[in-house]
């Protein structure tokens, strides 16, 4: 019964989006307002709707209702309820489910905290927004119902893929939709800028909240799904440029793009076109992402189900949406009034330089991820882009971006001296050099590209910190004064020199991770002592272990430095018999932001075990980095300027109503 | 400056970095890209000895051996679509669902004995899952079945989770 309940939930919920997809454009043509306002409820009915259809697939997952297909697929009744919950998220049809529900939750958000953005923006917005709820809500009805009923339920389900049961996997996913799907709002924004042929500072400062909103979740979503494979598979690597994690990083490139020329035109009215641009490329790169890994044209962790007729249907919604944005661009784009003047050298400048990089390195990843799959389908060559071009490719490409990054916040708007804020970065070139000098003393036989890229995320966070010193004023000024300045500085200020610092962090994580590493696989007996850095580590033995629904092999590990015991890992193998699968349990030990690594491989002849090793010095940089991003842009919505339900100056109110 | 020399600087930086882009990816796409050959292309064809090239089929049984102490950590098995088989060797950790008769990648170069030294294995990360590349081979062969002991057809599967990309053992 429930589950019919929810089947039904998300039918209504598809016909509120037609409402919401006609009612409120057809409003606007004809200029009534009681017409445009059926946009906001519509909206929020259908998040409810959607909610309560989530909710009920949700319930036949925890009480393991095996009448389900999707249930029988990917639950068992001995699985532990966090994932009995996760699980629903899991397979491709409750993933998709959870797509929709957020997609319906943003538009829900934009009803209910619009109501100082003009009536005709606000109806096309949400109207946009509805058609892709509509389609989205099609495309599950028609092609992946996760409510239909197996003839026969069976006693018993077929578990969720083990290396999905983790709880990193329980909030990955969420958390990288949030992400993905809330840049369906500032598309569905520069959809209605384009009808109505209008953008302005205004639309910027609606719009930036929401991307920003966006890119947080997917910043942080990124930074999980990659600490979840360093630690789940079992071989130390953190980011392995697969297809389906590229698809994740193209919107993101794009989105950090889209927010750093909202700027621009939130500040100096320019960059229209190219902002609107932007908002639309970005969610077109979500939803290609959306269908490279939801169409089965790839084979990764993250592809759950092949049916050529899901491809087939997500292809469509490409076309109709990408195609329809960007023919509306052509049309419409025209109109638009270019904005206001800047000079190359100055902060405009220096964000359309950051634009252009990160548009240019997520071209080179959208070459690298799509170009074997075209080259298959046109000469049915078979080939594999891996680490090696990426790093061939992107790496250049975001060395420059990362270079201008300390420049830019200290480049005044229209016209700015190029030299004047050299000097004012000669503490960040200094920190950067003699961090280089050092790394080359202590480590002159190491790799050699190290010490530059040491220097390179030294002289990005200092960079960060002469922005701050240069705004309060320190060192030139009493020490209170400038106390004084930093509280009276604006938040989204703060949020930048964050969130810059967390990249300087992440580039500093990256170095240390990739550079001066240390790994070592080996077969060891019981009491066999193994070196590896500092570290001596002498294997005790294995013992099995039985889980809830897993046994395991735990292999122990006494780990020594200098002679002392430390600490003991214990790393393990884990068999879940239901589907016969085997997973590796990386043990960590966290020796301050540096770890150990060791995970067990194949028992092999003779009672020894295959060992891997891995020594990763700064790794847990890598994620603080992005952990800090994402603070930055949460400081930086905090700001009282950029607050959704902020009322507006009279001027600008007056400003933004529709000539009438 | 004019807004004309202006338009024109900004349009210098696009084209130049957007060159630079286009140079670096071009270089990248003839040095750094691996080719997916089946083992009957690798017999009859041989690719020169040194360039990198994947192959995939399944593990031939009985053809797994590790070798002897001190260099344990050595393994060599043949890999198979049913028509030709390639001698493999790799040295290092095996992935978890290494097993004989299964779905296999194997990246790394062709010697000139004939002998394919692999320093990446892929394999399938589910009991129902199988690479892509190999099924494709398999079918070359007419060595698939839709049902057969190889591995369901992954169409027929609800959830599926396996990354050959993501499985890679150094």
């Amino acid at each position: 019964m429930i589950p019919e309940l929810g089947h039904f939930a998300l039918v209504l919920s598809l016909g509120l989006a037609l409402i919401q997809a006609s009612v409120p454009v057809w409003g606007a043509r004809r200029r009534d307002p009681a017409l445009m306002a059926v946009a906001g409820p519509t909206a929020i009915g259908q998040f409810a709707l959607t909610a309560a259809a989530f909710l009920a697939l949700v319930w036949s997952h925890v009480v393991s209702d095996f009448s389900l297909a999707t249930v029988f697929e990917n639950s068992h009744s001995a699985k532990p309820l966090i994932y009995k919950i996760s699980g629903v998220w899991g397979n491709h049809e409750g993933s998709m489910l959870l797509w929709v529900l957020i997609l319906t939750l943003f538009g829900a958000l934009v009803a209910a905290f619009s109501s100082n953005l003009p009536a005709t923006l606000r109806a096309h917005t949400l109207a946009a927004q509805a058609w892709i709820a509509a389609t989205f809500d099609l495309f599950i009805v028609l092609t992946s119902n996760p409510f239909v009923r197996l003839p026969q339920a069976p006693f018993e389900g077929r578990d969720l893929n083990p290396v999905l049961q983790d709880p990193g996997l329980a909030v990955h996913p969420p958390l990288l939709y949030l992400g993905y799907v809330g840049f369906s709002i500032t598309f569905s924004f520069a959809a209605a800028a384009l009808i109505e042929g209008r953008v302005d500072a205004a639309w910027a400062r609606w719009v930036r909240p929401w991307a920003l909103t966006a890119w947080m979740c997917l910043t942080l979503g990124i930074a999980m799904g990659s600490y979840w494979a360093y630690y789940t598979l079992g071989w130390g690597g953190w980011w392995f440029w697969d297809p389906v994690e590229n698809a994740s990083l193209m919107p993101w490139l794009a989105g950090t793009a889209l927010l750093h020329s909202a700027v621009v035109l939130e500040k100096r009215d320019a960059l229209k076109i190219w902002t609107i641009l932007l908002a639309i490329l970005t969610f077109s790169l979500s939803l290609l992402g959306t269908f490279l890994v939801r169409s089965g044209v790839l084979t990764s962790v993250h592809t759950f189900a092949n049916d050529p007729m899901r491809g087939i249907f997500i292809l469509g919604i490409l076309v109709l949406f990408i195609g329809g944005a960007f023919g509306l661009f052509a049309w419409r784009a025209p109109v638009l009034r270019q904005g206001g003047l800047f000079a190359p050298i100055s902060r405009e400048g220096a964000l359309v330089l950051n634009n252009l990089f990160l548009v240019t390195a997520c071209a080179t990843v959208f070459v690298g991820t799509l170009y074997p799959l075209a080259l298959e389908a046109l000469t049915g060559q078979k080939i594999s882009v891996g680490a090696p071009f990426f790093r061939a490719t992107f790496v250049p490409l975001v060395v420059p971006l990362l270079l201008a990054m300390s420049f830019g916040p200290l480049l005044p708007w229209k016209r700015g001296d190029l030299y004047a804020v050299a000097q004012r970065l000669i503490g960040s070139m200094a920190i950067a050099v003699i961090g280089i000098a050092a790394s080359f003393a202590v480590d002159g036989r190491g790799p050699v590209l190290a010490p530059f890229g040491l220097g390179l995320a030294l002289f990005v966070m200092a960079g960060a910190i002469a922005d701050l010193i240069e705004r309060t004023g320190l060192f030139r000024s009493a020490f209170t004064t400038a106390v004084r300045r930093a509280g009276g500085l604006p938040r989204s200020a703060w949020g930048t020199m964050v969130a810059h610092f967390g990249v300087g962090l992440a580039v500093l994580g990256i170095v240390g991770e990739t550079q001066w590493g240390a790994e070592r696989i080996t077969a060891m007996k019981p009491g066999q002592t193994i070196a590896i850095r500092h570290y001596n580590l002498t294997f005790e033995g294995v013992s099995p272990r039985q889980g809830p629904n897993y046994h395991e092999l735990v292999g122990k590990f006494t780990v020594r430095r200098n002679g002392e015991v430390i600490g003991e890992v214990e790393p393990s193998r884990r068999v879940y018999p239901v589907r016969g699968t085997t997973t590796t349990q990386a043990a960590l030990m966290t020796r301050g932001a540096s770890q150990l690594y060791v995970s067990l491989g194949d028992p092999g002849a003779g009672g020894e075990t295959v060992v891997r090793f891995y020594h990763k010095p700064l790794v847990l940089l890598i994620w603080f980095g992005p952990v800090l991003m994402m603070l930055g842009g949460a400081l930086s919505l905090s700001d009282r300027r950029l607050r959704v339900g902020a009322p507006k100056p009279a001027r600008s109110r007056a400003a933004v109503q529709p000539a009438e | 400056m004019t807004r004309k020399q202006r338009r024109l600087a900004l349009i210098g930086t696009a084209l130049a970095v957007l060159g630079l882009a286009a140079a670096l990816v071009l270089n990248a796409l003839k040095d750094s890209i691996v080719f997916f050959n089946s083992p009957t292309e690798v017999v009859e064809k041989p690719t020169k000895p040194g360039t990198r090239i994947r192959i995939g089929g399944l593990v031939k049984p009985g053809t797994v051996v590790h070798a002897q102490a001190p260099d344990t950590l050595t393994v060599h098995f043949d890999v198979t679509d049913g028509n030709k088989d390639v001698p493999v060797a790799y040295t290092g950790a095996l992935p978890d669902l290494f097993r004989e008769g299964q779905g296999v990648v194997a990246e790394g170069t062709l010697q000139s004995d004939g002998q394919f030294k692999a320093d990446v294995i892929l394999a399938k990360h589910d009991e129902r899952y199988m690479p892509k590349e190999v099924v494709d081979a398999l079918k070359k062969q007419g060595r698939w079945q839709e049902s057969g002991a190889a591995g369901a057809a992954p169409a027929t599967q609800g959830a599926l989770g396996a990354a050959p990309s993501k499985q890679q053992l150094r």
